[in-house]
């Protein structure tokens, strides 16, 4: 594809991004934001992928066929949204096979929520509705994303997404409208998931200092996204009669939510490969990986 | 329209879609983990509608009967997790299906319903046939697997599959009594809904 | 082989471009897209060009004043008012 006439420099790309500019894939760009933007995007496929295998299992057990067939749509989207996503990696230069190489070698990072084990079917409602929330308002920021094909790949994503959280509040909802046992499954999934949901966004670093949205490849920063989730989900959660283990946790009058520390260093030591289900979960990855090698070698040598 | 045959149908349905489902998230490429998804909500779709034919609660009847009271083929109830043998099953068990549901397009107006969503699924298996015919693990799997894709269709039904894949009927793997492999199926598929009383609701 | 991939909303909708997929042949293209463009009733209809069949065009002179062949090269709100104005006077009609 033909490229674009953007200055060969730096500081105009900046200023070009900063006042809405999008590039494509064939365009001029700084080292830097081309670094940064597949290391972004790569973090993002990764993500979908290992997002699969915590909710796997439950496919496998789901207590009726209308779930089953829910939770396998929901989950397949996951798995098409990361062919999207190393899709456009590709483009920009880094092979899928290398991406998936780095993933199960532990060299490449994905969220930290797919590093904790699901352990009931609570876990399978509090994922699609609040794990994938506080995810799709990530997405979301990713709309008008400097770098063009991502942008609109995350348009499609975004679409599918719609359906993954009804699912998710229907899940809850019926559990939370049935018996006390059932209750306490999601109560005690919420308290388990809470820690994790509160790092996700990433440590509150200033956007102004957050190279993601100088860049412009995002659009917000991540205390401004850790707040749109608890403005958003705090209330939903509260008036199910369901409780945050947060003591802190309070919604200030000029409309700021205040919460405690999330534990950064727990985040740090997740995502850098020692959660408690990532060595087993890459390593599930990886023997399958290498079983079916020769699959790809019969299928891509065209 | 005989139950047993309509169950039978449905139980295959259901539990290939069950083992194509353990495929999530470890196929060997991104898009056939995306196409195995969508034939395994088919299948599971199928289930259910017939199921629904059976049963006031589709769900009771798919996951609450106890283990020698399923219909399922022995084929669909064998964990085949390489390529070679899910593809050969994939292939054995759609040109299988295809011949089983023409056969009940007059007896049963759902079977024309099934019959138009599984041309996908055949024109996906072919694809992997014409790919995979040379090579000797996928050659190997459909051999082995032979006895079993047999035992899905009644012995009227074989020469049709037999003119199909290219292989001569055999003795086969005969419905009717189950693998050592469906008891950890059942188990792992009916544990969530065992672990509350009948009639909760999900 | 990179198959781009162009979708149909509804019919008589233009196909634009929705993404691409890597595929030995036509005929996995033709499969994998069908999942990844069609499954949630998204299309009506695909397109499938090999990424190396596409010629792509960028850039057009823009030197001279070309607004006289453009909507925006056309302000008739003066005029109009004093053609107005002209009508409606005494003695004029």
């Amino acid at each position: 594809m033909a490229a674009v006439e953007i200055p060969h420099d730096e500081q105009a790309f900046l200023e070009y991004v900063q006042s809405g500019g999008q590039v494509e894939t064939g365009d001029w760009m700084p080292a830097d934001y081309r670094a940064k933007l597949v290391k972004f995007i790569e973090m993002h496929g990764n993500s979908e992928l290992m997002g699969v295998l915590p909710e796997r299992e439950w496919i496998l057990r789901a207590p009726t066929l209308q779930r089953k067939l829910a939770l396998t749509a929901k989950v397949q989207d996951e798995v098409g949204h990361a062919q999207l996503i190393y899709r456009v990696v590709e483009d920009l230069g880094k092979p899928r096979e290398q991406c998936l190489a780095d993933l199960v070698s532990g060299k490449a990072k994905f969220h930290n929520v797919f590093h904790y084990a699901t352990k009931t079917w609570g876990d399978v409602g509090a994922i699609a509705w609040l794990v994938d929330a506080a995810a799709i308002i990530s997405q979301k920021a990713l709309l008008k994303c400097s770098y063009a094909p991502y942008a609109r790949i995350m348009k499609k994503i975004c679409w599918e997404e719609s359906f993954h959280i009804l699912h998710g509040r229907d899940v809850i909802l019926a559990m939370i409208t049935g018996t006390p046992e059932q209750f306490e499954l999601v109560q005690e999934a919420v308290n388990r998931w809470w820690g994790p949901l509160m790092q996700f966004h990433g440590n509150p670093i200033p956007r102004d200092e957050d190279p993601m949205y100088i860049w412009r490849i995002k659009s917000q920063g991540n205390e401004e996204a850790r707040q749109q989730f608890l403005e958003g989900y705090v209330p939903q959660i509260w008036e199910l009669g369901l409780t945050v283990p947060d003591p802190n946790l309070r919604r200030r009058d000029d409309g700021v939510w205040e919460y405690s520390e999330p534990d950064w260093d727990e985040l740090k030591h997740v995502v850098t490969g020692h959660g408690p289900k990532t060595e087993e979960r890459l390593a599930f990855r990886r023997r399958f990986l290498e079983q079916e090698q020769w699959v790809r070698d019969l299928v891509l040598a065209a | 329209m005989n139950e047993q045959v309509l169950l039978g149908l449905a139980d295959d349905e259901l539990v290939i879609g069950w083992r194509e489902s353990e495929w999530t998230g470890i196929a060997p490429l991104l898009e056939e983990d995306v196409a195995f998804s969508s034939i395994a909500q088919n299948e599971i779709g199928h289930a259910r509608a017939v199921y629904e034919l059976l049963a006031e609660d589709a769900d009771a009847l798919a996951f609450d009967r106890s283990l020698d009271e399923y219909r399922c083929a022995p084929l669909v109830e064998l964990r085949l997790l390489d390529w070679a043998h899910a593809i050969a099953r994939r292939w054995l068990y759609e040109t299988a299906d295809e011949i089983r549901i023409t056969s009940l397009m007059d007896a049963l107006p759902l079977a024309a319903k099934i019959n138009r969503e599984e041309a996908y699924h055949r024109m996906h298996a072919e694809m992997w046939h014409e790919r995979l015919r040379h090579e000797p693990r996928f050659v190997a799997a459909v051999e082995e697997l032979w006895p079993y894709a047999l035992g899905v269709l009644p012995t009227d039904q074989r020469d049709a599959l037999s003119a199909r894949v290219g292989l001569p009927v055999v003795d086969a793997i005969e419905r009717g009594t189950h693998t050592d492999e469906l008891p950890e199926l059942w188990e792992e598929m009916t544990m969530v809904r065992r672990s509350a009383p009948a009639g909760t609701q999900w | 082989m990179i198959y781009e991939i162009f979708r149909q909303e509804r019919r008589g909708q233009p196909f634009e471009h929705a993404g691409s997929v890597v595929a030995p042949d036509i005929e996995f293209a033709e499969a994998w897209s069908r999942e990844q463009y069609g499954r949630r009733g998204e299309s009506v209809a695909l397109w499938l060009v090999p990424r190396d069949a596409i010629h792509a065009v960028e850039g057009w002179a823009d030197e001279f004043d070309l607004k006289y062949r453009r909507v925006d090269g056309y302000s008739i709100k003066a005029r109009l008012k004093e053609a107005r104005e002209r009508a409606s006077a005494p003695g004029a009609g």
